[in-house]
């Protein structure tokens, strides 16, 4: 998929997760299946930006981008990659409008 | 645990975060199990307002696994407002409860919450057995009718079996029964003495006949021949280790805001009405001198064989007289597991002399 159409992409933090930044690092539990995640500082960055009305451009310009020298279209795609592998876990819901 | 479990702990005791804990909402029960260790009388719980203060706090402090226990947790009417302003704090929440009362719109807003997991006491596949012990009739009955709609509603259900005398050999068909359920199954086969120090439940305990029964059960504990192996030699590692998360990485408050280490471990560390909770954390100079214990500084258990396989828990270690002795419960298993003596045993049977 390309990064035209990742720009249409509005993350939002599931629900029913439990979640919390543990050391810098956001810690995440899906009740549903008991799996554990940790997410690094990047993912921790788009984590905590989901709020389901900011797009995932946005949240890379400004959460990654803004703060390194990788170029954004790449930026974009790993940053697609990431949240649909959490949303295939379900707990990050990726919707196409803004909540 | 497992290796992500394993880092998170090691990392929060390194920075000293209070990663676990289990608050109880009430003493107030509608059972009354023989081995109870609670007072059921009400001393002034805390009201949700304290409680929903006491969530805040303790989610900035970075706990994130909450255990609500009791007591029976239903009989707290405003339970639902509770667990739910703990959702919004992001805390991964066990329920502890009997599910007596536990219905239909109960067990909607525990699925609606993401509730990740809810533990019930069985006893006994047998109703007369598991009843006796609640001293409520039809009880076992109830406790399954939830435990029924919470797996029909796609909740975690873990299936605790305590096991005492009168249930002592009612594990297979418990363990049959939570297959059954698709439930989890663990076992406890420790009675604790009673908070108020009464030492009587204990005659309750099942024999070492008995123990050594559960111990030879695959499905119980794994590698049998692994698991009652003699224990390895003591390193320098083992005697720098600390016994367990108590104190540590977890901690207890009880209905009336009293902070212990454990909820076996009754060393007062502070009360949560009095004093912030991250304040009692840090600052208690009990919790402190629990933190600095090491397996070296124990004056019985750094010389025992077992002390790095031994489950020693300082609580009941504490109930006994000192929390740097022995735990003679964890004594009892070690023995039965193993064949060997503790040195605790060799010392109370005059064969071997310990300075202490």
């Amino acid at each position: 998929m390309g990064a035209d159409q990742v720009s249409e992409l509005y993350p939002l933090r599931a629900a029913n997760v439990a979640a919390r930044v543990f050391d810098g690092e956001v810690i995440v539990m899906n009740p549903a299946d008991s799996s554990l995640f940790n997410l690094n500082e990047t993912g921790t960055a788009i984590w905590q930006a989901a709020d389901g009305t900011t797009s995932l451009r946005e949240i890379v310009e400004r959460e990654i981008c803004g703060v390194s020298e990788i170029d954004s279209d790449t930026a974009l795609a790993d940053a697609e990659e990431f949240a649909r592998a959490l949303a295939g876990h379900g707990i990050l819901l990726l919707r196409t409008e803004p909540a | 645990m497992s290796g992500l479990m394993g880092k998170l702990n090691q990392r929060a005791a390194e920075r000293g975060i209070p990663l676990s804990v289990h608050i109880d909402l009430t003493w107030a029960c509608n059972e009354r199990c023989v081995h109870c260790y609670l007072d059921h009388d009400d001393h002034s719980e805390l009201s949700l307002a304290e409680l929903r203060d006491l969530l805040d706090q303790m989610a900035a402090a970075g706990v994130f696994f909450l255990t609500l226990s009791g007591g029976e947790i239903f009989l707290r009417r405003d339970l639902e407002q509770i667990v739910r302003h703990a959702r919004l704090r992001g805390f991964d929440i066990k329920l502890k409860t009997n599910g007596m009362l536990a219905g239909a719109k109960e067990i909607a807003w525990i699925r609606e919450l993401g509730v990740h997991q809810v533990q019930i006491s069985i006893y006994s596949h047998r109703p007369e057995a598991h009843d006796a012990i609640t001293k409520v009739r039809g009880s076992l009955h109830r406790s399954l009718r939830a435990i029924r709609l919470l797996r029909d509603n796609g909740v975690h259900v873990v299936i605790a079996c305590v096991l005492m005398k009168s249930n002592a050999t009612d594990f297979d068909g418990v363990q049959s029964l939570a297959r059954e359920l698709d439930a989890e199954f663990t076992i406890d086969p420790t009675i604790t003495p009673h908070w108020n120090g009464d030492r009587s439940p204990l005659s309750l305990n099942i024999s070492r006949d008995e123990l050594s029964q559960v111990y030879s059960k695959e499905s119980l504990v794994g590698d049998v021949a692994a698991f009652r192996a003699l224990p390895g030699p003591v390193d320098d590692a083992t005697l720098d280790g600390t016994p367990c998360s108590a104190g540590h990485t977890s901690c207890y408050i009880s209905p009336h805001g009293n902070l212990y280490p454990c909820v076996q471990f009754p060393l007062p560390c502070g009360n949560v009405r009095e004093q912030a909770f991250t304040r009692i954390w840090r600052d208690s100079e009990k919790l402190r001198e629990v933190r600095a214990i090491r397996a070296r500084d124990l004056p019985v258990c750094s010389g025992c064989g077992h002390v790095g396989s031994c489950s020693r828990c300082p609580g009941l270690a504490y109930m006994e007289g000192s929390m740097y002795g022995p735990s003679g419960a964890d004594c009892e298993k070690a023995f039965v597991r193993t064949g060997l003596p503790t040195a605790n045993m060799l010392r109370r049977s005059g064969l071997v002399q310990i300075s202490l």
